[in-house]
């Protein structure tokens, strides 16, 4: 026990001295382009009070768990599939080449000139960026699977969902964890740009909108609400999950 | 219920350089009975753990057939492999009752059995190599097979252990009895163990001879009999001296 109270400690003291950090550094610099850290904490609080960052933040987040889940379905099972059939991979390995080379901006205006600045084009331009990184990992998850547990399964005539559930996905596990992280990771990001240029709601479209108020102290503000809230779904969430998979080492 | 009748014209494998083939067995012809207790004994790499894999099913690149239906529904095969294959990330008991299709009445009894009974909810990681090849002859045995293909499966166990479990592998025969292909290279385990040994040898693999066990079960324990029998085996074939 002594060893996560000390280990909380220091990230609390490694927490204070970046606060500290940005506290003396925007006193000394005085500028409205940086404010102190308690400045930002007021129009957070004030932010959410008014409801504001709340609605624009579960909005982001909306779009986010869509798209995520969506983008980790379609690439698990194609995944899967392209990591068990040589063939067809190597028929589609090109197609995966092209599309993990596309910028994330050009996959977002073409969905939105070819679909129109709607909801589901926004979507689909954040499954796009993503799909092809799941894609690739859990390929590589599946091509590494135990061939000998895959035959025990066979010979003792496990069921097909029964071999996924108890043979393939827990051995998927740890590479559907990395997707979720690198993905979690790409996704806030794409979705801020994918709001900013076709969106009038959402994280991204309030961030346009101060950045041409030249409001720091509102961008900040929505900055660490959005670290927090990745912060939250690393803790509450992925970090548990992992730990339920991994009793078993 | 059927003989099983196992006639393989050829199987080979591809060479990594796909050019050329080597062939691992030639013109097998075997049958065992109902109920019978078969040990192979042949030098290894000769093609016995193809053999049980095509018995199994999990390799059907091969020529020639293996007719194991009885009353033309697909027998149950249990098989212990020669490493224990237990899923890591599911206890000893999930491990167990996720091959058997039904309940199993006996679990309690056979974890017992085999020493294992505090093991139940262990993750096999947990356990030594010696525990887990036991979890996996409990996992073949819970299916009530009617076909058991063994693959070394004592092998590396300490030699009290091995007894052990050869002696409960007997008793479960005895109480419900299958067809058991035990591969060994083990001589006085396979002449404890079985009614009828096989002779293999390599390069292609095919029969040199089978010779039944003639010693009464109830005498198998005895390691003089084993012993006079084995030392007799070598002087009437003395060609099974260069397999072993």
């Amino acid at each position: 026990m002594g060893f996560f109270y000390r280990r909380s400690i220091l990230s609390l003291l490694s927490i204070s001295a970046f606060l500290a950090l940005w506290y003396g550094l925007a006193v000394y610099l005085n500028s409205e382009t940086l404010p102190t850290p308690v400045t930002v904490a007021k129009v957070l609080i004030a932010e959410i009070q008014s409801g504001q960052l709340t609605h624009h933040l579960s909005t982001t987040l909306y779009r986010l768990s869509i798209s995520f889940s969506i983008a980790m379905l379609l690439g698990c099972a194609i995944g899967i599939l392209l990591g068990r059939h040589k063939k067809l991979d190597n028929f589609l390995d090109n197609w995966l080449v092209i599309f993990l080379n596309i910028p994330a901006l050009v996959t977002i205006i073409l969905c939105y000139v070819w679909f129109g600045l709607t909801e589901t084009a926004a979507i689909l331009a954040v499954v796009i960026n993503k799909l092809p990184n799941v894609i690739v990992t859990i390929r590589e998850g599946a091509r590494a699977l135990d061939t000998e547990l895959l035959d025990m399964a066979k010979c003792y005539r496990f069921s097909k969902s029964k071999t996924l559930r108890h043979v393939i996905w827990p051995q998927l596990h740890p590479f559907v964890m990395a997707a979720t992280r690198s993905g979690l990771a790409l996704i806030w990001k794409i979705v801020l740009v994918v709001e900013m240029l076709g969106r009038s709601d959402g994280m991204g479209y309030q961030l346009h909108l101060f950045f041409q108020l030249f409001d720091v102290t509102s961008i900040l503000a929505y900055t660490v609400a959005f670290v927090t809230l990745i912060q939250g779904i690393e803790l509450l969430i992925l970090k548990p999950l992992d730990k339920h998979a991994q009793r078993w080492r | 219920m059927n003989d099983l009748t196992i006639n393989i014209t050829d199987k080979s494998y591809l060479n990594s350089t796909e050019k050329s083939s080597k062939q691992v067995i030639k013109d097998l012809q075997l049958n065992l009975a109902n109920n019978e207790f078969v040990c192979l004994v042949g030098p290894s790499g000769c093609g016995k753990t193809t053999l049980l894999n095509i018995l199994a099913g999990l390799d059907t690149a091969f020529s020639g057939n293996v007719s194991l239906n009885e009353n033309h529904k697909a027998p149950k095969v249990g098989y212990v492999f020669q490493n224990p294959r237990l899923l890591p990330w599911r206890t000893v008991q999930e491990n167990i009752e996720l091959a058997s299709e039904e309940k199993i009445k006996t679990l309690d009894f056979l974890l017992e059995s085999m020493g294992l009974a505090t093991e139940k909810d262990t993750f096999p990681t947990h356990l030594s190599l010696g525990m887990s090849r036991r979890v996996a002859i409990i996992r073949a045995f819970a299916i009530d097979p009617d076909l058991l293909l063994m693959d070394e499966p004592f092998v590396s166990l300490d030699p009290p252990t091995a007894r052990q479990a050869q002696q409960l592998l007997i008793d479960l025969w005895s109480k419900r009895p299958h067809k058991v292909l035990f591969v060994t290279h083990d001589l006085r385990e396979a002449i404890t163990l079985a009614d009828r040994l096989i002779f293999l040898n390599s390069n292609p693999m095919s029969v040199i001879t089978e010779i039944p066990v003639s010693i009464p079960r109830k005498e198998r324990r005895q390691e003089a009999k084993i012993e006079q029998f084995r030392q007799q085996l070598f002087i009437d074939y003395p060609e099974i001296t260069a397999l072993l």
